[in-house]
């Protein structure tokens, strides 16, 4: 984990902080008014939701270096104390309907100290097949407790109970403009706050952990704590996802605690960028993005989301966040410019490649699943036909030349990359020996 | 019968966890995509005895399997080594996504029919009505020749040697002119063809199809951690003890309502929490393991073989 | 009374165009179904089952004024993502939806088009559920826009139950399910109604196991012959019920199954020999009923997708709807949705079906079959090219596998 996550020191907006979290107030404030239709809403509220969870989850990943394949339990369980509370106010307490979210975040907090009791006894590679094991767990027993899983078809809730209280405001929460706003509210204070526990000492100290844990035992740190620590607020953060999750689709079921949505939270994290704060907000867009607009394109687009994955962890383990901060940096210091061309051919090249192979699988899933409506398809608009070998043959000759163009051009960068990075440390250890 | 049951499901278990073993306690590295490595075997075995014959598939596939394995630690584990362990974990977890897609792609989304050669379709023998099959016999056979020849080469022969040096002294062995990396590789080969023989010989005994990554994946991390991180020894006791447990499991009805009654205590479906009361063992034998996993971090963090804590 | 169901409908839509509904109309179904993620191969198979329909049952084919156009919409199971799904079809004004795998997404979209319908007058959506078979459905959790053509749990162990009624070699029964809703109502249903009509039937096990976490069947198998059990009725579909026969056979069991998802894509190419003459199937239809109306479509499916036909819920999905508008004449939800409760037709074995108005359940013909060698009369056809094919046991009635509904049917 160390190298990897090693902090890239640049901050190009400090002290400017009330401007960049005005900035995304009035954003979370202004998204409606451009994205209107109900569908877009609806996009707009799990984008919301999913910024909470990939906040939430970065605690324990990109904060304290635990890699957690079990973060939908949390999640999970925190919508499924919401809904029945939902349900509850339905039958009569007197609870607004905008504290929900609040209570899936105890729920998660609670079983946050349950499973962490024993999860947060080990750290690194055994923690991580742990969270798997218990993330398994819940989620076969799920499925075995109807009573409060609702079994298969879940537990369905009204969001609108309860709208005649006074608290309310009249705010009936029944058109999902009005749960949007609070998912808003909810992700500001949220995201205000989990970006405050990075400034507390707590914070500072699970960096500690994440990157020598032997050297923070060593000057009286006690890690498992820290550890645990940490993962009650992240798991608290992730009920209150949970919950606003409960509200927003009025029903919990069993597949919120499933494997696949915990790894997709890593997954999207990890593309997002682990190392800054706000990349898991870039994953978070990302994951609705994919779930929702690229499997409208492709059928194939697990696929290309694993591809993808493979070769951030290889090239970029900062994720897309870092790419940005990287490039920022490169502006701040003047290299941008030698970078412009290397840069343009390899995103031609690249585009030309991706082209190729793009074609290969599309064809290669029309043959195998596609089957039957015909073999014609189009690829970025060029069309093609999976039953002709032309097709193939040309597929197979661009992504080759495209893929020989793009490396040739990817070592001409690399080259110009590190040489840039040199002169940038050059030009910080200079900047820094005029300070003392 | 639920004896042999239970030893040949735990032989299969040992199989799948020995390579995910042996390839974390030489390098550290937590391989998620083991399982995927077991599906491949699978499929490849499917595909070549569809081709020629089982026997082809026995021997070949594991080999082919082996050598994507090799490959894969050569060009993609090797360049992120220097990010740690964590990243090589998230590498491998990426490949296990890519792996499922591409099987669905070249062999379908539903399960191929890859069966048990004829032969061994016959009863070995038979105890009271039931009949353990052929098939069952020489999968146990299969596991316990490599448990052997594993043991034989890792203690008895030079490369053995040459492989425990290089994980307690990598620089020194490098130094007496063995290529480490190169050594690295071999064993991550060889762990994943052990996986792809488990799924040789686990695909036709059960069923073939792009979940069976999934379904074994969870289970061989508890094995792994339950036998204590790295110990093989501990991963055979841990498999068999898994694979009986969950084989007795079924056949006992007990619950705690049961044990209760027993004792004078009436539960009633008006007491709370009744469902968990009245959960019978053999309901939840599937997930005991998972219950295991808990207790034993509970009790013994460091697991049955373990030897440091973390 | 071998008559193909296309000139049915083209009677149906000929006999509505003399009393004037001629007019074209399109009309979209949102398809929202997983159709990539782990069922998505499943998916996939459904959504042809739609679009053959819709291609052989509405427009030019059937010669009607009526087209059903297929949207397919990726939920990939998920109830989250169909949730969305549905706001999205929706907004393209699309006002009939159909679902079917997985009782957790039908359960979460009624609940939703419920309150879509009730909060956004004159946009309202109807619900085509072509699988989801849970009880609660038709009963208390009934909706005026849901609409289900494929039988219920209790409707299909009704039938189930009259036919082993009859088997008296049938003497002791064990139930084997999956631990979620439908393996527990199987469970539940099975041994009420054995209990109901042969009280000297005994249940010897009734036994729920975590869903897809067992990889050995061989304990289950072990218990059941302790049990001395003659006859398996198991809710289990995909690798659980595909482990359960061959752990059967590898421990040479010689009891039969009942089964309900036999024929479900992939399982019949696992199940293969190893559950010839052992393997009995519940459903509505299957391709070798005596009375296969729909033969040419089976066929047809096959030879344009390589894949089996086994979804006439689908095809009645679409002519229902197609009816419904014609008989409205409108692709107003609100109208449709009055036209097709109540609405009467030829089913595909020739039975009279019914829409019934009270709980919006299909009532029709129910088949046992029985997983045999293909050839002859009996077996035409074979599944999957394995070989093997289902032959009729017993045909019953619609009436033999009806239930009483405890529906108290809101206002449409």
């Amino acid at each position: 984990m160390n190298s990897m996550m090693k902090p890239i020191h640049f901050k190009p907006l400090n002290g400017v902080r009330i401007v960049v979290w005005s900035a995304f107030a009035l954003i979370l404030v202004l998204l409606p008014a451009i994205f209107n239709s109900s569908f877009a809403m609806t996009l707009l509220c799990f984008t919301g939701i999913a910024v909470i969870a990939c906040l939430s989850y970065n605690m324990l990943l990109g904060q304290t270096g635990m890699l957690s394949f079990g973060h939908a339990v949390y999640t999970g369980l925190g919508s499924f104390v919401a809904v029945h509370a939902m349900n509850q106010i339905v039958a009569g307490w007197y609870l607004p309907m905008w504290l929900v979210p609040l209570v899936g975040g105890f729920a998660g907090l609670f079983f946050g100290v349950l499973f962490g009791y024993v999860t947060t006894r080990k750290s690194g590679t055994p923690f991580a097949m742990i969270t798997l094991g218990i993330g398994e767990l819940v989620f076969a027993a799920a499925l075995m407790f109807p009573w409060f899983f609702g079994g298969e078809a879940g537990i369905n809730s009204n969001r609108t109970a309860g709208k005649e209280m006074w608290v309310n405001f009249g705010l009936s929460f029944g058109p999902q403009i009005q749960v949007y706003y609070l998912i808003a509210v909810y992700v500001f204070f949220c995201t205000v706050a989990m970006y405050a526990f990075t400034l507390t000492p707590l914070g500072r100290i699970a960096n500690a952990v994440r990157d020598n844990p032997e050297r923070a035992e060593f000057v009286g740190y006690d890690t498992r704590l820290v550890r645990f620590l940490v993962l009650m607020a992240s798991s608290f953060f992730a009920g209150i996802a949970g919950g606003l999750s409960s509200l927003n689709i009025e029903a919990a079921n069993a597949e919120l605690l499933h494997a696949i949505r915990s790894g997709s939270y890593l997954l999207f994290v990890f593309l997002g960028g682990a190392i800054f704060f706000f990349g898991p907000i870039l994953g978070a867009v990302l994951l609705v993005f994919s779930l929702f607009m690229l499997s409208e394109f492709t059928k194939a687009w697990q696929l290309y989301i694993g591809i993808l994955f493979l070769i951030m962890v290889i090239y970029a383990p900062g994720g897309f966040s870092s790419l940005i901060m990287l490039n920022l940096r490169r502006v701040k210091y003047g290299e941008w410019r030698k970078m412009r061309w290397p840069y343009t051919w390899m995103f031609l090249f690249g585009l030309i490649a991706l082209w190729g192979f793009a074609s290969i699988v599309e064809m290669a899933y029309q043959i195998q699943v596609a089957a039957g409506s015909g073999s014609k398809l189009t690829v970025m608009t060029i069309p093609l036909d999976a039953a002709s070998t032309t097709s193939w043959v040309i597929a197979v000759i661009v992504l080759i030349a495209g893929g020989v163009a793009f490396e040739y051009w990817r070592r001409k960068f690399a080259k110009v990359w590190s040489d840039g990075e040199e002169r940038i440390a050059d030009a910080i250890k200079k900047a820094e020996a005029a300070i003392v | 019968m639920s004896m042999l049951n239970g030893l040949s499901y735990g032989l299969l278990l040992f199989m799948l966890s020995a390579g995910l073993t042996l390839i974390f306690s030489m390098m550290g590295v937590l391989n998620f995509a083991h399982a995927s490595f077991y599906m491949i075997g699978a499929y490849f075995a499917y595909q070549l005895s569809s081709w020629s014959n089982y026997w082809v598939g026995f021997l070949i596939a594991p080999i082919l399997v082996a050598l994507l394995g090799g490959l894969f630690e050569r060009y993609m584990l090797r360049k992120t080594h220097k990010f740690g362990h964590v990243a090589e974990l998230l590498l491998t977890f990426g490949l296990s996504f890519v792996i499922l897609e591409l099987v669905q792609l070249v062999w379908g989304r539903t399960s191929v029919d890859y069966a048990i050669p004829t032969a061994m379709q016959a009863p070995l023998f038979k105890l009271y009505d039931s009949t353990f099959q052929t098939y069952r016999g020489f999968m146990m056979l299969v596991a316990l020749l490599m448990l052997v020849s594993l043991y034989l080469l890792l203690k008895k022969t030079r490369i053995g040697l040459v492989i425990q040096a290089a994980l307690t002294h990598p620089d020194t062995t490098e130094a007496l002119g063995h290529n480490v990396p190169r050594v690295f590789a071999y064993v991550f080969a060889g762990g994943c063809g052990l996986a792809a023989l488990a799924g040789v010989i686990g695909g036709n005994a059960f069923i073939t199809e792009p979940g069976m990554a999934q379904s074994v994946g969870a289970i061989i991390f508890v094995v792994v951690v339950v036998g204590g991180m790295g110990s093989l020894g501990g991963a055979l006791i841990a498999s068999i003890l898994i694979g009986l447990m969950q084989t007795f499991a079924v056949g006992l009805d007990w619950s705690i309502l049961g044990g209760a009654k027993s004792l004078g205590v009436e539960i009633t479906s008006a007491t709370p929490g009744y469902s968990l009361w009245s959960l019978k063992l053999s309901q939840i034998a599937p997930i005991l393991p998972y219950l295991l996993l808990v207790l034993m971090l509970i009790v013994r963090p460091k697991g049955i073989m373990g030897t440091r804590d973390e | 009374m071998r008559v193909s169901i296309k000139p049915l409908a083209v009677g149906v839509a000929s006999a509505l165009m003399f009393a004037g509904a001629a007019s074209a109309q399109n009309v979209k179904i949102g398809f929202i179904e997983g159709l990539s993620g782990p069922f998505g191969g499943v998916g996939q198979n459904q959504l042809k089952h739609f679009q053959y329909a819709a291609e052989r049952f509405s427009g030019k084919q059937a010669n009607s004024g009526v087209t059903v156009e297929i949207v397919p919409l990726d939920s990939k199971g998920s109830p989250q993502e169909a949730l969305a799904l549905l706001k999205k079809a929706t907004d393209d004004g699309i006002r009939f939806v159909s679902q079917g795998n997985g009782s957790n997404v039908a359960g979460v979209l009624i609940d939703a088009i419920n309150k879509h319908n009730e909060r956004n007058p004159g946009k309202e959506v109807v619900f085509l559920n072509y699988a989801a078979i849970d009880p609660d459905f038709t009963n208390a959790k009934c909706s005026p826009w849901h609409f289900r053509f494929d039988a219920g749990v209790d409707m299909k162990i009704e039938g189930l139950t009259n036919y082993m009624k009859d088997r008296k070699d049938i003497k002791n029964v064990y139930v084997i399910g999956q631990n979620y809703s439908f393996g527990q109502q199987v469970s539940k249903f099975t041994e009420a109604m054995l209990k109901a009509k042969r009280p000297d039937v005994k249940i010897v096990g009734n036994e729920l196991h975590p869903l897809g976490q067992v990889k050995d069947f061989a304990p289950y198998v072990a218990k059941i012959m302790a049990a001395n059990a003659d006859a398996v009725v198991t809710g289990n579909w995909g690798p659980d019920l595909v482990l359960l026969i061959r752990a059967a056979s590898a421990a040479g069991y010689k009891g039969s199954f009942y089964t309900f998802y036999a024929g479900v894509i992939g399982t019949p190419t696992a199940i293969g020999a190893g559950g010839a003459d052992r393997v009995h199937q519940v459903s509505y239809w299957h391709p070798n009923s005596a009375q296969s109306e729909i033969e040419s479509v089976y066929t047809g499916f096959k030879a344009k997708f390589n894949e089996e036909f086994y979804t006439v819920a689908a095809v009645n999905a679409v002519r229902f709807l197609v009816a419904g508008v014609e008989k409205s004449k409108s692709t107003d939800a609100v109208k449709v949705a009055k036209a097709m409760a109540g609405m009467k037709m030829k089913g595909a074995s020739g039975e009279d079906i019914e829409m019934r108005a009270s709980d919006g359940a299909l009532q029709q013909a129910m088949y046992i079959s029985q997983w045999t060698k293909a050839g002859g009369k009996d077996v035409k056809f074979d599944q999957e090219n394995t070989g093997f094919g289902f032959k009729t046991v017993r045909y019953l009635q619609p009436e033999q596998s009806t239930m009483a509904t405890t529906c108290k049917m809101p206002k449409r």
